[in-house]
């Protein structure tokens, strides 16, 4: 299959520094690619300007052979779903109204939702698992579930391309796999391209095809899991050494943390001793001699 | 709340208008006199031709339900009304349950106009409308126009620059206000005051009808984007990915209702407290989708501000009360009822 994403010396920058510099990366139709790289390595800027909210101040971004810039949003939109990382609404719309609203772009005009547009909503937040708590607002949910209303919401759009921002920072083990789960089941029965940016490497390593190591704006690394994450990698990039063996079912790169080792075993490095509290000297009265 | 449906939307529109309707006729019975339900429903039925008989002050009585009040509590509904429609809109496009029609500082810009007007003390009137409120208007127009040259930035406008463009603009015409009042003889500097508390002072029927045509223009341009402000108001950027042009919209927001606040502020001053708490209460009652939140707030702010300007009107007649006092003075305890009460219960 060929690319739906053909980035072309793309930079970007929010105001001074450069965010992205001279980026080029293509993503294959029917991949699943993880975006990775340290906090500040240009992952979610990434993401925003595939998904068009953010424009390239050079190089530009072709979906499916045209240039993001140039697409009208609601043809973007039909294409292409976006599972932002936080999400804050304001005002009290219920699960089942947000999940609706997937459907605006492909509604004409003020029209009612239709009995389709229903339909799909309900499987979209059936395959959540957030049937039980339709009817609330979303001031009324946990963490998890808000963030499994925001990717039904993006399964009710029906896209040919999901991009999703942290897609399990907020939830429980169970809902990590069940999100993977669907991912992949969406990938492999659907062909729906998927990209995420993710903190958790194994997660990362275990379900993408694909991944894409950043530093400072630039692709460092882009290969299958087995090549990208290498301690050497690793150790360049996040500046930290890991251990690395093998999932022990998926056979896919294991990164674990060591235990921290301290220079001085007497002193600990974490906390300069201004920082620790003294004994017998409650914080509050500490800060009013 | 399950979706939205058309039989619950023209539920609720329905029993919306109806008591606007009912409102309306229960209105007309009170002023400086009390005139009985029955014979206003008979003047309004036979248009007035019929024998009224006179009231107490030698007056028509047909000619002070349809000539006096009528026209009045027809302002009162179409200020009302818009006000309450444009505080929804508003709230949602600047994501900010706390603004109101009067937060672009649109309406200090009519202010201004009608304070000029009332200090050099123009004499020519436009089409059933007094220069005063001409000038309104068009210190308005004026202002809209400073406010997207000041807000706009390679073609968008981002959202908080428009909220601070606003604020200031607001604190300069109140300081211009300020200036000219104090410049102003005792009488004149009255009427700016009470001009400033918001009145519904009468305005002809062709006014009127003026006034209903570009309101009901301008709540309808602002209704048919319901969905869009659904989809704006969980921010620019998931709107954007949800498919919408987002900076279209705004401008056809901001524009909308700055125009239709600019026209209802000619014509009544700053009545306060409408365009924040009708929005408030209605999306407690009914939630936040706008395709029934815009219609709905609408329909209750004309009611409301009609039943308020009854009151302002007769409490303590023949002497009249700036209704904006009123809407205060009851919206606000209401308002706190409200949120003390458990959020969240949708009734309708």
């Amino acid at each position: 299959m060929g690319p739906c994403y053909r980035l072309t010396d793309v930079s970007f920058r929010y105001i001074r520094d450069w965010v992205l510099r001279d980026f080029s990366l293509e993503v294959t139709a029917g991949e699943v690619l993880g975006l990775i790289g340290p906090n500040g390595a240009g992952k979610s800027s990434l993401l925003k300007l595939m998904a068009g909210f953010l424009r390239p101040d050079q190089g530009r971004v072709i979906l499916h052979g045209e240039d993001l810039v140039t697409l009208p949003p609601r043809k973007v939109a039909r294409q292409v779903a976006v599972v932002p990382q936080e999400s804050h609404v304001q005002f009290p719309f219920t699960v089942t109204e947000l999940v609706l609203m997937g459907r605006f772009s492909h509604q004409e005009g003020w029209g009612w939702d239709s009995p389709e547009d229903l339909h799909i909503a309900r499987s979209a937040m059936q395959a959540m698992d957030i049937l039980p708590v339709a009817n609330r607002t979303f001031q009324e949910l946990s963490g998890g579930e808000r963030q499994r209303t925001m990717i039904a919401r993006a399964l009710a759009q029906q896209p040919g391309i999901l991009l999703l921002d942290e897609p399990t920072a907020f939830l429980d083990i169970n809902h990590q796999l069940e999100i993977y789960a669907i991912l992949r089941d969406l990938n492999g029965n659907r062909g729906v391209t998927v990209v995420l940016v993710s903190h958790d490497l194994n997660l990362a390593g275990q379900y993408c095809d694909r991944l894409v190591l950043l530093r400072e704006g630039r692709v460092f690394r882009v290969g299958p899991p087995d090549q990208v994450l290498t301690a050497e990698h690793i150790r360049e990039v996040y500046g930290c050494d890991v251990l690395i063996d093998r999932h022990p079912e998926a056979g896919t790169p294991r990164i674990t943390l060591p235990t921290p080792v301290h220079r001085n075993s007497r002193q600990p490095i974490l906390f300069p001793s201004s920082l620790c509290p003294r004994s017998g000297v409650s914080p509050g009265e500490g800060g009013s001699r | 709340m399950p979706a939205l449906t058309v039989s619950r939307w023209s539920r609720v529109i329905v029993l919306f208008m109806a008591v606007s309707l009912v409102g309306a006729v229960v209105c007309l019975q009170f002023g400086s006199e009390r005139i009985p339900l029955t014979e206003v429903t008979r003047i309004l039925l036979d248009g007035g031709k019929g024998d009224a008989g006179e009231s107490a002050s030698g007056v028509n009585r047909s000619v002070i339900v349809l000539e006096v009040r009528l026209p009045r509590i027809l302002l009162a509904f179409l200020v009302g009304a818009s006000l309450a429609a444009v505080g929804v809109a508003l709230q949602a496009l600047l994501r900010n349950p706390l603004a109101d029609p009067f937060i672009l500082g649109v309406s200090s810009g009519a202010a201004l106009g009608a304070i000029l007007a009332l200090q050099i003390g123009v004499g020519w009137a436009v089409a059933g409308f007094s220069p005063v409120q001409v000038f309104a208007f068009l210190g308005a127009g004026v202002t809209i126009i400073t406010i997207y040259r000041v807000a706009v930035k390679n073609g968008q406008v981002p959202v908080h620059t428009l909220l601070l463009a606003g604020v200031i603009i607001n604190a300069i015409f109140s300081a211009l206000i300020l200036f000219i009042t104090s410049l102003a003889d005792s009488t004149s500097a009255f009427r700016m005051f009470f001009w400033l508390m918001g009145n519904l002072t009468t305005l002809g029927y062709a006014g009127i009808g003026a006034l209903a045509v570009s309101v009901a223009v301008g709540v309808g341009l602002l209704c048919g984007q319901a969905r869009s402000l659904n989809v704006l108001a969980l921010g620019e950027e998931t709107a954007r990915g949800l498919g919408l042009d987002v900076e279209r919209v705004k401008r056809m927001i901001f524009f909308t209702s700055a125009l239709v606040t600019g026209a209802v502020v000619a014509v009544s001053g700053l009545i306060g407290f409408v365009g924040m708490v009708i929005p408030h209460m209605l999306r407690m009652t009914l939630g936040a989708d706008h395709r029934l939140l815009l219609p709905g707030a609408a329909l209750v702010g004309g009611v409301s501000l009609m039943a308020a300007d009854t009151a302002a009107r007769s409490l303590l007649a023949p002497a009249e009360l700036p209704v904006g006092v009123i809407t205060a003075l009851c919206g606000g305890p209401f308002f706190i009822y409200l949120l003390v009460r458990n959020r969240g219960a949708q009734i309708l």
